[in-house]
């Protein structure tokens, strides 16, 4: 068993025209720069990303927005974004919007290995159209299905050559749930070490859903919004 | 007089209660954190993953790997917990949080409420605003009561796309607190 690759390039090798990705992250909070910068360079087309945002302009998955790569968005909040709003007013891109919390567990859906799940989420609104409705102990919620990607991508801290993945901090926020998800899941961490030097009780991820990973270069990390207080 | 957005978060802040778990949405919901009550511990719920969010950094002290739900560099306070985003909605969706705020560009005399879509003119997405609606105990709306035009944003049936249905509970505008009923509005203040 070997998940190490050597580099982004050549984890999403195999990523063609048309494949379904996930992407872990939130905002621009715990994306996977490398492979995103990868996916870029290969100019791979006609993509639907499944991602909680869609990155802002000139970062994140706006990178693949600006050099159209992309043909369907699945997220939750998509604003922060002109070169977004242009191609979707214009209808270069299709769009599809989910509540964040159903995006999460159809994710996690896959992982359990659970066909789909019900959700009060979006009763009596737009997102329930089409969809069945079931009543459980007075509550109305939809059925919403497990998603079917082909390749989840997400970033860890730490990880491990087995696969095992640790967190760190709000950066975990979607990506512990991609990474159950994919039919391949692909990791890239800031810090790589050899099976054995994390510690059990704290792995987030578990290796047997990592197939391949890889210590990512040159992190930018860039913070979307910088808020901070004055010091007294 | 008409409050400021700052008396209206203070206002709802009287709502907080001791050992309350809170989730603030964007705008004048976040600066609620900036007025409970002395002697009251509230813990805060951010839903990309957070529970015991803290004010921001003091500057040079910014984690880009720690933000809130509006994506804004943010710090923990002590006991404070990291979560992924399908246990953040979980604790959500069964109701462990017993405090919403969020704002609205329409709310019904039925609990209805909007807040996500104009179409043809805006569309930013829902977020989390229809797990959090459908699903959380109590839920009060933050706003403005008026829209740029001056027209009330209570009305007896919202014209905008729906996050939610009768969900809303409370009202705290600028202008009036009022009550969600099965008769309707019932304004207290």
């Amino acid at each position: 068993m070997n998940k190490v690759v050597a580099s982004a390039g050549d984890a999403i090798a195999d990523i063609n025209d048309g494949a379904i990705l996930m992407f872990g992250g939130f905002g621009l909070c715990g994306i996977p720069e490398n492979c995103i910068a990868a996916l870029v360079s290969k100019g791979t087309k006609n993509l639907t990303c499944i991602s909680n945002n869609a990155g802002v302009d000139g970062f994140g998955i706006g990178l693949l927005l600006q050099q159209r790569q992309v043909k369907k968005m699945i997220s939750s909040y998509v604003g922060e974004n002109a070169e977004f709003e242009r191609q979707l007013l214009s209808g270069e891109l299709e769009v599809e919007l989910i509540p964040q919390g159903t995006l999460a567990t159809r994710c996690m859906a896959v992982g359990y290995g659970m066909p789909a799940i019900f959700t009060p989420a979006g009763v009596g609104t737009e997102v329930a159209a089409g969809k069945e409705v079931r009543n459980f102990n007075n509550k109305d919620y939809l059925l919403e299905y497990a998603f079917d990607a082909d390749f989840a991508i997400v970033k860890a801290w730490k990880g491990d050559t087995d696969g095992n993945l640790v967190y760190k901090e709000t950066a975990r926020n979607f990506n512990p749930l991609m990474a159950m998800a994919g039919k391949i899941t692909i990791a890239e961490v800031e810090e790589l070490v050899p099976a054995g030097e994390l510690d059990p009780n704290n792995i987030h991820t578990p290796g047997i859903y990592v197939h391949r990973i890889f210590q990512g270069k040159n992190y930018e990390k860039r913070i979307e919004q910088r808020t901070v207080r004055k010091k007294l | 007089m008409a409050l400021t957005k700052e008396q209206i978060a203070q206002r709802i802040a009287k709502e907080l209660r001791d050992g309350y778990y809170v989730n603030l949405g964007i705008g004048i919901p976040t600066l609620v954190a900036n007025y409970i009550p002395e002697g009251i511990n509230v813990v805060l719920q951010s839903e990309n993953g957070l529970l015991g969010m803290g004010p921001f950094p003091f500057e040079g002290q910014e984690n880009p790997d720690l933000i809130n739900a509006g994506k804004q560099t943010i710090t923990t306070v002590p006991g404070s917990a990291f979560f992924d985003s399908a246990m953040s909605f979980g604790m959500i969706r069964a109701g462990k949080v017993d405090l919403t705020v969020l704002g609205a560009m329409e709310v019904s005399e039925k609990g209805d409420i909007a807040n996500w879509k104009i179409p043809g003119k805006m569309v930013k997405g829902m977020g989390g605003a229809m797990d959090l609606v459908a699903s959380a105990k109590n839920i009060i709306v933050a706003m403005v009561h008026s829209n740029p035009k001056g027209e009330s944003k209570l009305l007896p049936e919202c014209t905008l796309p729906l996050t939610g249905i009768n969900c809303v509970k409370k009202i705290v505008s600028d202008i009036a607190v009022l009550d969600v009923t099965p008769y309707g509005f019932k304004l207290l203040e």
